[in-house]
């Protein structure tokens, strides 16, 4: 399967340059941070690193016996009215959606935020056929009509500015410009409603998948999820097999992590927990429900016990907030539909490494995404399991390889290495008044040196390397 | 072979399972509940925090004024719950609830300004409310209007999701939706701007009732 190409719009270079939108990821990406700092604040949930072991635990409970979970779920969705469909790839999810769509003779679809569908290119795929999928959360909305891809995981739309979102909604709903963030809504609010109360499907994603009770649990701000599982007569659940949990229980691990870890709330505004279609005596709800089960990669991956943890994943978006490459590259300048530190994880490993070999070496590995991951999924550890893969598969160039062939002998022999540092600490420049350097004169310079120079800056060598300061201090004891 | 069958057998093969093969022993763990000294004020706290407005009330005549005094003339719709038939809200002049067809019922829903429903259970901690879909709690009813107004027993406040999750071990038996509404519905995919009131209600009222 190839990834999709990335969408039209800003490079990395023109993301840096561009100081309008460098200003909305800080800032955005900040307030995030601030805000799930607040809500995992040991006054405010004491147990948080105990729960993020047990969420750790369950997940992987649940990923080493997936066959028997996916088999729970199966039976229990179905003894709840519901179907279970499974999916190999997206074509598959497209497809049945499609063939339902034509069976029941429904046009319109309505949908709320799912990374999996984003996954598949489902509206895309709808469109061509004539079929209507609106997306409903808000966001996701205007990144419809603005033909866009999100963003980022939990807030797609943090690019755009309020002015983008005037002119987007000005030129495909033709209504008068408004530059008023509350009053766009309010525009958005009326024209989906009207979809909402019309369409015939509702297509959801889901982040858990209940095993034992055979049930989609749902969480978010809008409500606009809950109105694409209620108003419409079938409610189609997209979830990668990965989603699942054992039972209902668990969620009071998971939906503790989730909300705080994504915006900071300890609970975000809906929570719905979801199983099967309307009993007979319910007045409303959908009168069938099918749960898709997507495979898309994830077999492979699962095959693969070094980088399994990958899994893990509940799409929280904490580790693209704190990652130090994400919030100057953006998203969009990642090649696949999840960005940021797990982005870089999963996209190779979905679609092979070959197809982004760079995307494992975009990152500093400074482990920032380690410490915020609600399921402490080591992202570092496998970023550099993917490294190696990537060398060892001779993407990397001869004279990368010999260099580094060069390095590695060289820290392997203590001397040497003590050596070479005093060599470098004795000839490198020092810089007044603890500046950086930023550049070298000969002869400490040979390529690929000023190349790599002119992306960083160095801080000055210690006067005394760290061994002999080691040494000095351990001899006084 | 199905999709079913070729997804099951690569993720034994990936996992070196056997078709029908047991399950190593669950991560287990406690339900930590930890009771408040004052569930009631707990929960109206949680609840103002997030701009939800929370009523306490003594007695039925009191909640039904309180209801009378938030809809104010404006639109309502009830569900036909036997706490708001008890309580004397369903026959508030101005609050429909009885209908003669799905179509009309699903109009009123769709159109009028408040939602009046109860709820099962309301969360202390978190200041949410806790609904059941039956045939006395629609799901349309506290999601279609731009207001909602839950009337809870004070014997329904739970401490959090851990009690909440202790009594309803498996929401699935009981009802094939159970939604936590936490606050009012918001926004802040514009500029990180909130906005409430993006899909569901803008505005939500919780009446407790603190003898019935």
């Amino acid at each position: 399967m190839k990834p999709a190409t990335a969408q039209p719009g800003l490079g990395i270079h023109e993301t840096l340059g561009d100081a309008r939108l460098q200003l909305a990821i800080y800032t955005a990406t900040q307030r995030l941070i601030d805000h799930r700092k607040k809500a995992v604040a040991s006054d405010v949930l004491p147990a948080y690193q105990d729960l993020r072991t047990l969420a750790h635990q369950i997940k992987r409970h649940t990923i080493e016996h997936l066959d028997y979970y996916l088999e729970q779920v199966e039976a229990n969705v179905t003894a709840r009215g519901g179907k279970v469909v499974f999916c190999e790839d997206a074509n598959e999810v497209a497809d049945f959606v499609l063939k339902l769509a034509k069976e029941k003779g429904e046009r319109l679809i309505v949908k709320s935020k799912s990374m999996t569908t984003e996954e598949v290119h489902l509206n895309e795929r709808l469109e061509s056929h004539k079929l209507e999928a609106v997306e409903t959360d808000l966001g996701e909305y205007l990144l419809q009509l603005a033909h866009q891809r999100p963003y980022h995981i939990v807030a797609p739309a943090l690019h755009m500015t309020r002015h983008d979102v005037a002119d987007v909604l000005t030129e495909s709903l033709g209504v008068a410009r408004e530059i008023e963030p509350e009053k766009q809504t309010k525009i958005a609010r009326a024209t989906l409603r009207e979809k909402f109360l019309e369409a015939g499907i509702g297509i959801t994603g889901a982040n858990f998948v209940v095993a034992g009770s055979g049930a989609v649990v749902v969480v978010e701000n809008e409500g606009n999820a809950r109105l694409t599982s209620s108003a419409p007569r079938i409610h189609i659940a997209v979830a990668g097999i990965e989603k699942l949990i054992p039972s209902a229980k668990d969620l009071a691990v998971f939906l503790k992590l989730l909300g705080r870890s994504a915006t900071g709330q300890p609970l975000t505004v809906y929570t719905s927990f979801l199983s099967g279609p309307r009993r007979e005596d319910e007045p409303d709800g959908p009168e069938e429900f099918y749960l898709v089960l997507l495979d898309g990669g994830r077999t492979k991956l699962l095959a693969d016990e070094g980088k399994r943890e990958s899994l893990y994943c509940i799409r929280c978006g904490a580790c693209l907030n704190h990652c130090p490459v994400y919030r100057k590259i953006g998203g969009h300048n990642y090649p696949w539909v999840y960005s940021g530190p797990i982005g870089a994880i999963i996209t190779p490993q979905f679609h092979g490494i070959d197809t982004d070999p760079w995307l494992p070496f975009a990152s500093s590995l400074c482990g920032a995404c380690l410490e915020v991951c609600p399921v402490k999924i080591d992202i570092p550890k496998v970023l550099l399991k993917l490294r190696a893969e990537v060398t060892a598969s001779g993407a990397k160039g001869k004279r990368e390889r010999t260099a580094f062939r060069i390095w590695a002998w060289v820290m392997g022999k203590p001397r040497l290495f003590a050596l070479f540092g005093s060599l470098a600490a004795h000839f490198s420049p020092r810089p007044k008044n603890g500046a950086w350097i930023r550049r070298l004169s000969w002869p400490m310079n040979p390529p690929p040196l000023p190349a790599w120079l002119s992306q960083r800056d160095l801080p000055a060598p210690a006067e005394r390397s760290f061994r002999s300061q080691w040494k000095s201090r351990k001899a006084a004891r | 072979m199905s999709a079913r069958e070729k997804i099951l057998g690569r993720v034994r093969t990936a996992l070196g399972r056997m078709p029908g093969e047991g399950i190593a022993p669950r991560p287990e763990f406690e339900l930590q509940i930890e009771a408040p000294a004052d569930r009631i004020a707990l929960f109206c706290e949680r609840l103002e925090a997030l701009a939800g407005k929370a009523h306490v009330v003594a007695g039925a005549p009191e909640a039904r004024e309180k209801v009378k005094e938030i809809v104010g003339g404006r639109s309502a719709v009830a569900a036909e719950h036997p706490l708001l038939a008890s309580t004397g809200i369903l026959d508030l002049a101005g609050v429909q609830h009885s209908f003669a067809t799905p179509a009309a019922r699903r109009e009123a829903w769709a159109s009028c300004e408040v939602g009046i429903t109860s709820a099962s259970f309301a969360l202390a901690d978190t200041g949410s409310m806790v609904m059941f879909a039956s045939p006395s709690e629609p799901r349309l009813v506290s999601l279609l209007p731009p207001v909602h107004m839950a009337v809870i027993p004070a014997s329904g406040i739970l401490a959090g999701l851990e009690e909440l999750l202790a009594r309803v071990p498996d929401p699935a038996v009981h009802s094939s939706s159970m939604v936590l509404i936490t606050g009012p519905s918001r926004t802040a995919d514009i500029e990180q701007i909130l906005v409430r009131g993006v899909h569901g209600p803008g505005e939500v009222h919780a009446v407790i009732l603190q003898y019935c």
